[in-house]
């Protein structure tokens, strides 16, 4: 069942099964987006969550912050947990074995949702390889990547989500580097490409877009994907307070265009229609370096030195915007 | 020996108890009896289990503390939506307090409040909150 929420106050109704006093960072994106997609349904959740920030600082022994059935599995494996609850969850279904509290739920047509949270670390590097084949399967879940482009669990190593110039701890900026050599690598296409039927980018800052899209992929069946911008107070190295704003200049900037991919496919699994929306066109696009200087993990990049490196940025975000809203004007 | 949850009256008695002492194998129980359907009961209605971080604190972590004006307040429920752990409490659409039990001071409340002069304010910690509120600045006026 679709819950109704048209405002802000209308969302305020919701009550939190996530709950306070965990361990998080003051000012952590990963609570607020959490929040954001527990609150966007009233049907019973279950969780999945990779080891990272969100794991090891909600369940610290002996306290637990969720209040729906929630699993901690290994750093690869989120998906694979989310799949094989979605693929038990189903066979019990059609062999009527479900406990008689969750039979009440269903046949009032308020299914479990599934979902599975991990960082970038968890999703772009080590759990890769379980998410692809989860995906590829077309098991029924939803797999939330709470992307704060860097391992910032075990100290700020780079990830393969970390941005070119970001000076992380396996990638310092000195007087010969200028941090993190790489750009990023392009998770939503990756994950639309395995034919799933909804992929989509959000960030918390835009908390309608994010409930919007969330209840979209509860309602499609099978694998949907989102990547969700979360500002890192401490790995980003801005002021807890600022977690929003930077959010917000990341996506009036462009850097995190929110868009998302959906993708029609017939019973062979052939896809017949591929179809990419941008949900949010800031009014005024800013430059690239506004959002860099509200990072101190790119204070390096304004020495005379490294300039380069932020035209390569506007250069970069530029043409992927450009490229985005060719594909949403064709249609494919 | 594992111990029973309902028998726990103080969270001190399993602060410092071994993974094995408290509930056999890992798993950890947020309330203390079924709750059939969690999204419809509100907070103050849930039967917490001394396992639960609600029954916790983290308010030690602050050193400034959000306090609340509700006279300036329009209800705008931004400060509810973007608080990172679960401290604003709204009941029928209305912002009632913060739960400073569970803030830990990050200020974000304070960034989004849209009104002028803003509703929620940091204060330092050891301030009372009616002395904060007879400080309260007044209306900025905006440069044309």
């Amino acid at each position: 069942m679709v819950k109704k929420i048209k405002n802000l106050k209308e969302f305020s109704l919701s009550n939190d099964r996530f709950e306070g006093a965990n361990l998080m960072c003051p000012g952590c994106s990963h609570n607020i987006i959490v929040r954001e997609v527990l609150n966007a349904t009233d049907d019973p959740v279950i969780v999945a969550t990779a080891t990272g920030c969100l794991e090891v600082c909600t369940a610290v022994y002996p306290k637990t912050s969720w209040d729906v059935s929630w699993i901690h599995i290994g750093f690869e494996n989120a998906a694979v947990a989310a799949a094989t609850v979605s693929a038990a969850y189903e066979v019990m279904k059609k062999k009527g074995k479900l406990p008689p509290a969750t039979q009440k739920m269903v046949d009032e047509g308020r299914e479990p949702k599934i979902v599975a949270f991990a960082g970038d670390g968890g999703t772009y590097d080590i759990g890769f390889q379980s998410l692809s084949g989860a995906f590829e399967r077309g098991h029924n879940f939803m797999y939330v990547c709470l992307d704060n482009e860097v391992y910032a669990n075990t100290g700020g190593q780079r990830s393969s989500s970390t941005p070119i110039g970001a000076s992380t701890t396996t990638s310092p900026a000195g007087s010969v580097s200028y941090g993190e050599k790489m750009m990023k690598k392009s998770m939503v296409e990756i994950m639309a490409d395995h034919g799933a039927p909804y992929v989509a980018q959000v960030s918390p800052s835009k908390w309608k877009d994010l409930v919007k899209k969330v209840q979209k992929g509860f309602e499609v069946y099978g694998p949907v994907y989102i990547n969700a911008q979360s500002a890192c107070t401490t790995e980003w190295k801005h002021a807890p307070e600022d977690t929003i704003e930077v959010s917000d200049l990341g996506v009036d900037s462009c850097v995190w265009p929110l868009y998302e991919i959906i993708n029609e496919r017939d019973e062979h699994g052939i896809i017949y229609s591929t179809k990419l929306n941008i949900t949010y066109r800031p009014k005024t696009k800013i430059p690239v370096e506004e959002y860099l200087a509200a990072q101190p993990r790119f204070r390096h990049l304004f020495k005379p030195e490294n300039r380069h490196i932020i035209d390569l940025w506007q250069k970069a975000v530029d043409a992927r915007w450009e490229y985005l809203q060719k594909r949403e004007e064709a249609g494919v | 020996m594992a111990r029973d949850l309902k028998e726990i009256k103080d969270i001190n008695e399993i602060k410092d108890l071994g993974w094995d002492e408290l509930i056999p194998g890992a798993a950890l129980f947020s309330f203390t009896e079924p709750v059939e359907d969690v999204a419809e009961v509100p907070m103050e209605e849930r039967p917490y289990a001394p396992t639960n971080s609600h029954e916790w604190q983290v308010g030690d972590w602050r050193v400034e503390k959000p306090v609340y004006n509700r006279d300036l307040c329009i209800d705008c429920q931004f400060c509810w939506v973007f608080c990172p752990d679960m401290s604003i409490l709204s009941r029928d659409k209305k912002m009632i307090g913060v739960i400073y039990e569970h803030c830990k001071g990050c200020g974000i409340c304070v960034e989004v409040c849209p009104t002028n002069p803003k509703s929620l304010l940091m204060f330092p910690e050891h301030m009372d909150n009616d002395e904060a509120l007879s400080m309260w600045p007044k209306k900025e006026e905006k440069d044309k």
